[in-house]
């Protein structure tokens, strides 16, 4: 626990001091790589812990992306508190596609939440009248934006939204680590590993399930009601399936579940295409390189990873008796 | 009444591809009890080196045969190489490890061919043919024969060959088939195999009309799913009979139900999904699965 803590506090300092050393381009970046954090911790808690998998993440950030998209260009709310009001809004859906969800064994859960993803983008477009259809919402500008676009309290815009993103991002991962911490959490991973054994020791599973798809979809309307404000634009390709995808794959760099391993996840998304245009002679200009080294690096892991955690469990046990 | 007849044709056509990829779908859910989620990539990759092989100055069928050998041996590696590590581990692992192969195959389609859509000469012509105010294209008489005959074909397989019966057993309790001297291992690459060569077929068919790109079984698939899960998931004529099915009820629908229209075909199929699953889950062809508490 001291060492989680002290960790903590290190990541905190971290991010603190990271704005002063890079550039505002990378500062930027860096804001985005805490929205797909916290929708990352969303599909932790879900997949990781409760193990509901979610082959449609994005569309819940999408939910949370819309909500603070509609509310600043059309009702001039401020930029701020569409966050709270996003969380709710993708917390409710998710509760309601939870209900359902009881229903479906994993390989059929995978399916439907496939199929939402990649029906979004569609049903977007068709409701224009209130998404704004292809084109989009433009939240650059609007007198909900928060410093107008110029930045606020001597930081720039990027400094700003960087700022912005992180505080929020903490106290999400804060909620993240007490919320499965506690009964919650506990419930959640009795489920997970056997939901008879669960059931018979008195954990109400539909309850929790349930709650774990409300929780976990309000964390990624947060991710994506920051993504909308850091990117000061929303559109139907802004969230293709292959962003949901890119959030399994972060969800697994993490070590699936550990919360803490969420960050690592998030810095894949935003900064493997960089990372691959490191390897001579290839043109990251086009996406397939990235795409195929995003597809390389989640099947290699899926091969490794059962190797790893049994390597690990096996030293973990010796080391057990060794006390013994 | 002729409008009403043109969609039962044309939906019958696109229905015959969805049958086909929903097939190969089918084959590995039967044999390993996954779910495929790279079928729809594998099937523009396949579609891909046809394409490539007649640029070369191939003819279609040479072209289409090469293909579907490659086909089946990148299924059969595939198998070996990333499915069996894991094959005794969770299926979500399996799963979420499909989904990283349609991640990277999509990739390397790209990288390698590009994003732009390319026109595909399949073995059928798509000039119109008009009787009585109905036309159709010898493409779409094509597929819809072809995913009868694959159908049959696979129906003869499993029913009337003992390679068939060594597949359903290694399929249905591969401790025993063992026991009794299968092969098991071999039998489920085998099962990928055959599964990545009706995928080439379900994609060579659809690119004369879908144009090739990237990302052209990207909805198919979605539909692929709706007509497998529609047939019950584990029935070949159940997907083939889904296919159909899905094909003209999507046609009727976007015709005739404006709200829906065109723009929310996609969403039909994923309500079709969602609705089998949940108030039917063995859908037309399929047998309810028990589960012991």
């Amino acid at each position: 626990m001291r060492i989680k803590l002290s960790a903590f506090v290190l990541g905190v300092l971290v991010l603190v001091v990271l704005p002063f050393v890079l550039t505002d381009f990378r500062t930027v970046q860096l804001a985005t790589v805490g929205a797909y954090f916290i929708a990352i911790l969303g599909l932790d808690v879900l997949t990781g812990h409760s193990g509901q998998i979610s082959l449609g993440h994005g569309a819940f950030m999408a939910v949370g992306a819309y909500t603070t998209a509609i509310l600043m260009a059309n009702h001039g709310v401020r930029d701020l508190w569409t966050i709270p009001i996003a969380a709710g809004v993708a917390g409710v859906i998710g509760l309601l596609a939870g209900v359902p969800a009881l229903r479906l064994s994993g390989l059929y859960l995978a399916l439907a939440t496939f199929g939402i993803a990649v029906v979004l983008p569609t049903i977007l477009k068709k409701f224009d009248h209130f998404t704004g259809g292809s084109t989009g919402i433009t939240l650059f500008g609007k007198p909900a934006q928060t410093g107008h676009g110029v930045g606020v309290w001597g930081l720039t815009n990027n400094q700003w939204l960087y700022a912005l993103t992180w505080t929020i991002g903490a106290v999400v991962f804060l909620i993240a680590w007490w919320l499965l911490d506690s009964r919650f959490g506990r419930s959640l991973r009795a489920i997970r590993d056997s939901d008879i054994a669960a059931v018979a020791s008195g954990v109400n599973r539909a309850k929790y399930k349930v709650l774990a798809f409300g929780v976990s979809a309000a964390f990624a309307g947060v991710g994506g009601a920051l993504f909308a404000i850091n990117v000061a634009y929303v559109a139907p390709d802004t969230f293709p399936i292959q962003l949901s995808l890119y959030l399994l794959v972060g969800a697994v760099v993490g070590f699936f579940g550990s919360i803490w391993g969420a960050v690592l996840g998030a810095l894949l998304i935003q900064f493997l295409p960089d990372v691959v245009g490191l390897i001579p002679h290839v043109d990251t200009k086009q996406a397939g390189p990235t795409t195929l080294f995003f597809g390389l690096v989640l099947v290699v892991l899926m091969l490794v990873l059962p190797i790893v955690l049994r390597a690990a469990s096996r030293l973990a046990n010796r080391s057990y008796f060794g006390a013994l | 009444m002729t409008n009403f007849i043109q969609q039962i044709v044309s939906g019958l056509a696109s229905g015959g591809i969805y049958g086909l990829l929903a097939l190969a779908i089918v084959l590995i859910h039967r044999s390993t009890g996954v779910i495929n989620f790279a079928q729809g990539e594998m099937a523009t990759l396949s579609t891909f080196v046809c394409w490539a092989l007649m640029d070369h100055g191939w003819a279609f069928w040479p072209a289409f045969g090469a293909t579907l050998l490659l086909s089946f041996a990148g299924g059969v590696t595939l198998q070996a190489v990333v499915i069996r590590p894991i094959q005794s581990g969770p299926l979500l692992g399996i799963v979420i490890l499909t989904i990283g192969l349609l991640i990277a195959f999509n990739g390397l389609d790209t990288w390698i061919w590009g994003g732009a859509a390319k026109q595909f000469h399949g073995p059928f012509s798509t000039a119109p043919i008009r009787v009585g105010g109905v036309a159709f294209s010898k493409q779409d008489l094509g597929v819809i024969a072809v995913a009868f005959v694959a159908v049959a074909l696979i129906g003869a397989l499993f029913t009337r060959t003992r390679l068939g019966l060594g597949l359903r057993a290694a399929a249905v309790n591969p401790i025993e088939a063992r026991l009794v001297g299968i092969r098991v291992a071999a039998m489920l690459a085998l099962g990928w195999g055959l599964a990545a060569m009706l995928g080439a077929v379900a994609g060579v068919m659809a690119a004369p009309s879908l144009f090739l790109e990237p990302n052209m079984m990207q909805t198919v698939v979605l539909y692929a799913f709706a007509a497998a899960v529609l047939g019950g998931m584990d029935s070949p004529i159940g997907a083939v009979v889904g296919g159909l099915l899905l094909g003209v009820l999507l046609n009727l629908v976007g015709t005739y139900v404006h709200w829906i229209g065109g723009e929310l075909r996609l969403a039909t199929a994923l309500a079709v999904i969602l609705g089998v699953l949940l108030l039917r889950p063995s859908g037309l062809f399929g047998r309810a699965a028990l589960r012991r508490a």
